[in-house]
């Protein structure tokens, strides 16, 4: 089939309502961008899942990396995206023109080479992201051991999506079908899907980021739904291997631990975090514990635009109490965040 | 050598620093006077700009801070349909700055300045504290022909939209240097006096001009809606791109629309000199990737009495639609806050 029988078939559909998750927010960005959602039939509900990492971290873990920037002899580096997140003070950009020690990088290896020639300052990385971020740090944090760099720390809010995913087929009943994140499926692989997909009996489709192979994607799993099928298939072979890159799950697995994180809007979820371990424990920064979350606002509906339970445009925060340049939570303050996205395709 | 705070005291070093730098690249009658101000004899429509160039590295692969203070004052003077002629100079240097690369500045500026057909007419300098740094702010003045008229007011529905050339370069390149990321991509940092003196020499009737710098090209389409009450509709496989761009871009979750670029500009024209324009454009160094990307449209009017709220005035509010390659429709808006590279 080319891509124009399959847009004509999903623009036909007219079978029972299906409703889909792109669990990654890089996929939400790209059927925002090539306006996937006006091609296809409005039975086919595409719902933005909770793959950003900005999007989960909770408050508590910003106002720990704020508490790193104020003090004396640290400074507290981090990735663009985090640095708009507001805290309980305001985010770390708000706390940076107050005079806090807030630096962007744009690797984490930026930190050895600081760390060498300040001795005297601790540098404290806001460590985000998924297990597409994770290796990174693993092989720095790695590299800082083995040259006997010890003032870096990390403040971890690093997850693991399984988990994540377990916890809404648990919890939600409304998805019909996953369209699995693209860049994590090329470190974990496409095989710990498959025992999701028995367990709950849903579709778990690989998708890479093209509007063409997201398209393949919906549609594959539109024809398993129509056929009682419940496959995992992977439809990013150019990327994702089954069994993953295993050289990037062996070092994940030397330096850090799963334990249970704080997903922002969700709750905590056992064994969704990822934690230094072993030798490389001292460089940890009081990660764990990060549990207590601000108490959000009724309106502030973050939680449920995450797991689909209503459309960013629903929340009665967007678009008022909370813009791109005023966000009252993540969601709103990420690229690949939903109701950023939403805001700026609206 | 480097600077240092002597070179701000007016004493000697400062004598020094005037000789043997600035003085032996700028030269002019005007500035030769050494008058407390420069003297100018100009009459007519002026068209006048400031901006201050504050950039890391100070030298990027396609230019410098100095050619890039130039391009970028001349550019905004050029895009009011002005023929620049004056520029000034103020340079503000942090002790330590190599003075090396300060003269390469200063002869990249000297360059730029005969390039374009303007004088560097008066300039000042300090010394701060810092760390090396150097910023420089350039003011420009041009005269706008009496046949011209140019602005962001006068586009209307009919016309055509044209870009000269691929998007992104300038913001990749920087980014690039200071993510330490090795590529080819390299800063499009010119002066666009080729493309507007070609347009203008052939008669091209120009509505509408705009460098696309800060904010990109998303942000400047949407400001040129608003002030002329249309809606613009693009398309989007139509919007050149480089490669290189496209990748780095989509590596750190960036978007060529909204990426700067110091060395393209819209031109906005009637529907039917489109072609000729286009044509003329792209016979130019700086053009040479031209294309027409889109074209304005008449803003949908507001039924009278109609006071049904939000969705009546999305309707008749000023917009930028872009139609992708799949045929869908999508709402391009300004961009907001800091284009920030992304964690995943």
């Amino acid at each position: 089939m080319n891509i124009n029988e399959i847009i004509e078939y999903l623009k036909a559909y007219d079978g029972p309502d299906i409703k889909m998750m792109e669990v990654c927010g890089t996929h939400t960005a790209s059927i925002f961008k090539s306006g996937i959602r006006s091609l296809i039939s409005p039975k086919i509900h595409l719902i933005s899942g909770p793959g950003c990492p900005v999007c989960v971290t909770p408050t508590a873990y910003i106002d720990k990396c704020g508490e790193y920037a104020l003090m004396d002899n640290h400074v507290l580096m981090t990735f663009g995206d985090m640095i708009k997140v507001p805290g309980t003070h305001g985010s770390l950009a708000d706390l940076k023109g107050e005079g806090a020690h807030v630096e962007m990088m744009y690797s984490p290896f930026e930190a050895i080479e600081k760390a060498k020639a300040n001795p005297d300052i601790t540098y404290v990385l806001a460590a985000v992201g998924f297990e597409t971020t994770t290796p990174a740090y693993a092989l720095m944090i790695d590299k800082a051991e083995r040259e006997g760099v010890k003032n870096i720390r990390l403040v971890t809010a690093l997850k693991t999506i399984i988990p994540a995913l377990q916890w809404i087929c648990e919890n939600e009943d409304g998805i019909d079908a996953f369209i699995c994140p693209g860049h994590v499926s090329t470190i974990i692989g496409s095989k710990p899907y498959e025992a999701l997909a028995e367990k709950y009996h849903k579709p778990f489709v690989v998708a890479g980021f093209e509007a063409e192979q997201i398209l393949a994607v919906i549609y594959d799993i539109v024809r398993q739904l129509e056929s009682g099928h419940e496959d995992v298939n992977n439809l990013y072979r150019n990327a994702v291997r089954d069994e993953g890159n295993i050289k990037a799950q062996e070092i994940l697995a030397r330096c850090f631990e799963a334990g249970p994180a704080m997903w922002r809007g969700l709750g905590v979820i056992p064994g969704s975090g990822h934690y230094l371990t072993g030798k490389y424990a001292e460089y940890d920064g009081g990660s764990m514990g990060l549990d207590a979350d601000m108490e959000l606002p009724a309106s502030c509906r973050c939680g449920d635009v995450i797991t689909g339970r209503i459309t960013p445009g629903d929340c009665p925060m967007f678009g008022t109490g909370c813009t791109p340049l005023a966000p009252y939570g993540p969601c709103m303050v990420s690229a690949e965040g939903a109701c950023g996205i939403w805001y700026r395709n609206r | 050598m480097k600077i240092t705070m002597a070179h701000g005291s007016g004493g000697n070093a400062s004598k020094e620093l005037m000789g043997n730098i600035f003085g032996k690249y700028f030269k002019n009658d005007i500035l030769d006077k050494l008058e407390d101000a420069a003297v100018l004899d100009v009459s007519g429509r002026i068209a006048m700009s400031t901006d201050s160039f504050v950039v890391t590295p100070l030298e990027f692969k396609g230019g410098n801070i100095g050619k890039l203070c130039v391009c970028g004052t001349v550019n905004d003077v050029l895009m009011m349909g002005a023929e620049p002629k004056y520029l000034t100079c103020g340079f503000i240097m942090e002790e330590g700055l190599d003075i090396d690369l300060l003269e390469k500045a200063v002869a990249s500026m000297a360059r730029q300045a005969e390039e374009a057909g303007v004088k560097i007419v008066a300039g000042d300098t300090k010394v701060v504290e810092g760390s090396g740094g150097l910023m420089i702010n350039t003011t420009g003045i041009g005269v706008i022909p009496e046949t011209r008229d140019v602005s962001a007011e006068n586009c209307a529905p009919g016309d055509k939209i044209i870009v000269s050339g691929t998007l992104g370069d300038h913001h990749a390149c920087i980014l690039s240097a200071r993510m330490e990321i090795e590529n080819e991509i390299k800063s499009d940092c010119g002066c666009l006096k080729d493309i507007t003196d070609a347009l203008f020499g052939a008669g091209i009737d120009v509505h509408t001009m705009r460098d696309v710098t800060r904010g990109g090209m998303g942000t400047i389409l949407n400001e040129i809606a608003d002030s002329s009450r249309t809606m613009i509709e693009l398309q989007e496989a139509a919007i050149p791109v480089s490669e290189e761009v496209k990748g780095f871009a989509g590596m750190l979750g960036l978007d060529p629309l909204y990426m700067a670029n110091e060395g393209k500009m819209i031109a906005i024209v009637p529907g039917d000199q489109a072609e000729k324009a286009l044509e003329l454009m792209r016979a130019t160094e700086h053009g040479a990737n031209a294309a027409i990307i889109g074209e304005v449209k008449q803003l949908s009017c507001k039924k009278d009495n109609d006071m049904s709220g939000t969705d009546a005035d999305a309707e008749t509010k000023p917009v930028v639609h872009i139609k992708t390659p799949l045929g869908a429709t999508r709402v391009l808006d300004v961009l907001y806050g800091e284009g920030l590279p992304r964690i995943c």
